[in-house]
């Protein structure tokens, strides 16, 4: 690819002196080429970066025309969202609260913790499998990946920091305009560069390799347990999964799972429609890699999954928006014996990918 | 088969004939520019910003900021007939603030005879959800509208009022009039996009070497004024797209303009 891009460049045939030196180019192209092969099965250089969409998944919702993953603006965005020049006081990062290590979700926090030890009102969701949504955050409120940065860089209990404010600090750090000409062709340092290329990195946080993954795909003869297999059975039997559905776990609409019958602090998908039936209402969340993103639910309110599965079965609070699964005519909740929850919890645990939490080249540099 | 063709035959005829009569209509070739200027005001006075302003429920605001955005202009021409401005260059931001903001200048205009113009106020619902690389100029979330971005809310803020007033209860008196909303994405919302039609109060001369300029009223007034009054201590001084008191001053800011004269 790169060796077509230098022959094709106008006048390079007309001159023979141009040959001569494109020949040495080709020459030194294709030890390098060697070498950088060889280096990858020793594992001693970087690879390259692609997005590819696991077979058991939907299609991606992400249009990747206009701005395809390359390893440059991958590493790019990397760097940006690992930078807490992007806050107001060079505080706080997009890692900040989304580390790697706990699946992109705030390790520990309830509630996230932001700029001037502020507290946000929800919990940090986890930045995984981003290509397949098209509308982010627990209300809805953003419907582009592209566009999603700017709210927690703006949000004064997060990063607090004008996004115009924001592209001006990174233009004038010397380090990054040679980072955006290797990314995007020039050194021009723009708000749609910077959100293109945070949208590579995370768009390449996929998670896929859960053991149910594996066994789903029939990869490397992994099977589930027979408990695993009857937890995965019940838990379409007792309707989670009219919620959390398809491999991503979630169907991508608002519900109220009766974790209050208040809402007066948070009225979740209304603060975005301003319809009354929306009030508790939040986006269903993919039940993956749950091992490391507690606390659970949009305020971080149920700690353990023991804790979940005793919330549906016998916790669930009524209010005129409460989700019909949840409501059989005034008998609230999903009816679970503990042997039916211990197995559910061992289908949910099948759905960690210890690889993903691991993978260096999604952690800070 | 036959009689397709025979339809076919006539329908390019009817169709030369139309194409021709437009050409012949004023014999007018080339393009040339057209300035809009928007001139907000007080009633029949310069608005001016910093200075109290008593609107119609009597009660004042001091204005620090106004701005809207002004798009889709479509200019009419005396036969009926309408030119729609492409799509690159017909997004503007009026800042009352910023000098050069207030006169739009619209290039490459058929030349013609105008007589009414046509725009959107706010940013029209397929603007409002494209890439990030088409989000430039005055759409642009990290230069010219970086205050007319909802970064919770996905979408524009099509007009903005940012004052203080005794009528407010707010800290510092606070007035935060922002509106915008273009239908909601997945779920039908507020959908305060405005048309606007104006009509010249005589005709618009547009030349591929002249360069007519229309000057618009903007009664900043009017937004608080009909048909329903605005009132900062029952409609709230604080409102980000709210159906109810967004929506409210969206229907009274969509009369706010009108063309007082054209300079030739």
């Amino acid at each position: 690819m790169y060796m077509n891009k230098i022959l094709k460049q106008p006048g390079a045939y007309n001159r023979p002196v141009a040959i001569s030196k494109m020949k040495t180019l080709f020459l030194l192209f294709c030890v390098g080429l060697v070498t950088i092969s060889s280096c990858n099965k020793t594992g001693n250089t970087k690879e390259e970066i692609t997005f590819s969409s696991p077979s058991n998944f939907p299609a991606p919702k992400y249009n990747f025309n206009n701005n395809p993953v390359t390893t440059q603006g991958f590493e790019l965005g990397r760097k940006l969202f690992y930078d807490v020049s992007l806050s107001r006081d060079n505080s706080t990062s997009c890692g900040t609260c989304h580390s790697s290590f706990s699946s992109f979700t705030h390790h520990g926090h309830a509630v996230s913790h932001g700029i001037d030890n502020k507290l946000g009102i929800r919990n940090a969701p986890p930045v995984m499998n981003m290509a397949w949504l098209d509308e982010f955050m627990w209300d809805g409120g953003i419907n582009q990946l592209d566009m999603l940065p700017i709210a927690p860089i703006e949000n004064p209990v997060e990063m607090d920091l004008e996004f115009a404010d924001a592209v001006n600090k990174i233009r004038n750090n010397p380090a990054y305009p040679p980072l955006f000409k290797s990314a995007f062709g020039s050194e021009e340092v723009s708000g749609p560069r910077l959100l293109q290329a945070l949208s590579q990195f995370m768009n390449m946080l996929v998670s896929a390799n859960s053991k149910f993954d594996k066994w789903k795909r029939g990869e490397d003869g992994v099977t589930l347990t027979p408990e695993e297999n009857e937890g995965y059975q019940l838990f379409a039997q007792k309707k989670c999964s009219s919620c959390h559905s398809t491999d991503l776990f979630t169907d991508q609409k608002f519900h109220n799972n009766g974790i209050k019958n208040s809402f007066l602090i948070d009225s979740g998908r209304t603060h975005i429609t301003n319809r009354a039936e929306d009030i508790g209402k939040f986006k269903t969340p993919s039940l993956r890699n749950l091992q490391y993103t507690r606390p659970f639910m949009h305020d971080g309110s149920i700690s353990t999954l023991e804790g979940v599965l005793d919330h549906y079965s016998s916790e669930v609070k009524i209010s005129a928006t409460l989700d019909t699964v949840l409501n059989n005519n005034g008998a609230l909740g999903i009816p679970l014996t503990s042997d039916e929850k211990a197995k559910i919890i061992m289908f949910l645990n099948t759905l960690n990918d210890p690889g993903f939490v691991t993978d260096r080249r999604f952690a800070e540099q | 088969m036959k009689k397709n063709f025979f339809y076919i035959a006539i329908a390019f005829i009817l169709f030369t004939s139309v194409s021709s009569c437009k050409k012949e209509d004023t014999g007018l070739t080339g393009n040339g520019p057209l300035t809009l200027h928007f001139d907000n005001r007080v009633g029949n006075d310069n608005f001016i910003m910093n200075t109290d302003v008593t609107i119609e429920s009597g009660e004042t605001i001091n204005v620090s900021n106004l701005k809207y955005y002004v798009s889709n202009f479509v200019l009419v021409k005396e036969d009926g007939s309408e030119y729609t401005v492409p799509q690159e260059g017909n997004y503007f931001l009026i800042d009352e603030s910023v000098d050069s903001s207030l006169e739009v200048t619209l290039q490459n205009i058929p030349a013609g005879n105008y007589t009414s113009i046509k725009y959107i106020l706010g940013v029209d619902s397929l603007r409002s959800t494209m890439d990030v690389s088409q989000r430039t100029g005055a759409l642009d979330p990290a230069g010219a509208g970086s205050d007319m971005y909802w970064s919770w809310n996905s979408g524009y803020i099509f007009f903005r009022i940012d004052a203080t007033s005794p009528a407010s209860t707010e800290v510092g008196n606070m007035c935060m009039f922002h509106v915008g909303g273009y239908g909601g994405y997945s779920t039908p919302s507020a959908n305060n996009i405005r048309n606007i039609t104006l009509s010249a109060p005589q005709t618009i001369h547009v030349r591929e070497n002249e360069n007519p300029e229309v000057h618009i009223f903007a009664d900043i007034l009017q937004a608080f004024k009909s048909p329903q009054v605005y009132s900062i201590a029952t409609d709230g001084a604080v409102f980000h797209m709210a159906p109810g008191s967004g929506t409210k001053m969206a229907n009274n800011y969509v009369d706010m303009f009108t063309i007082d004269h054209v300079h030739e």
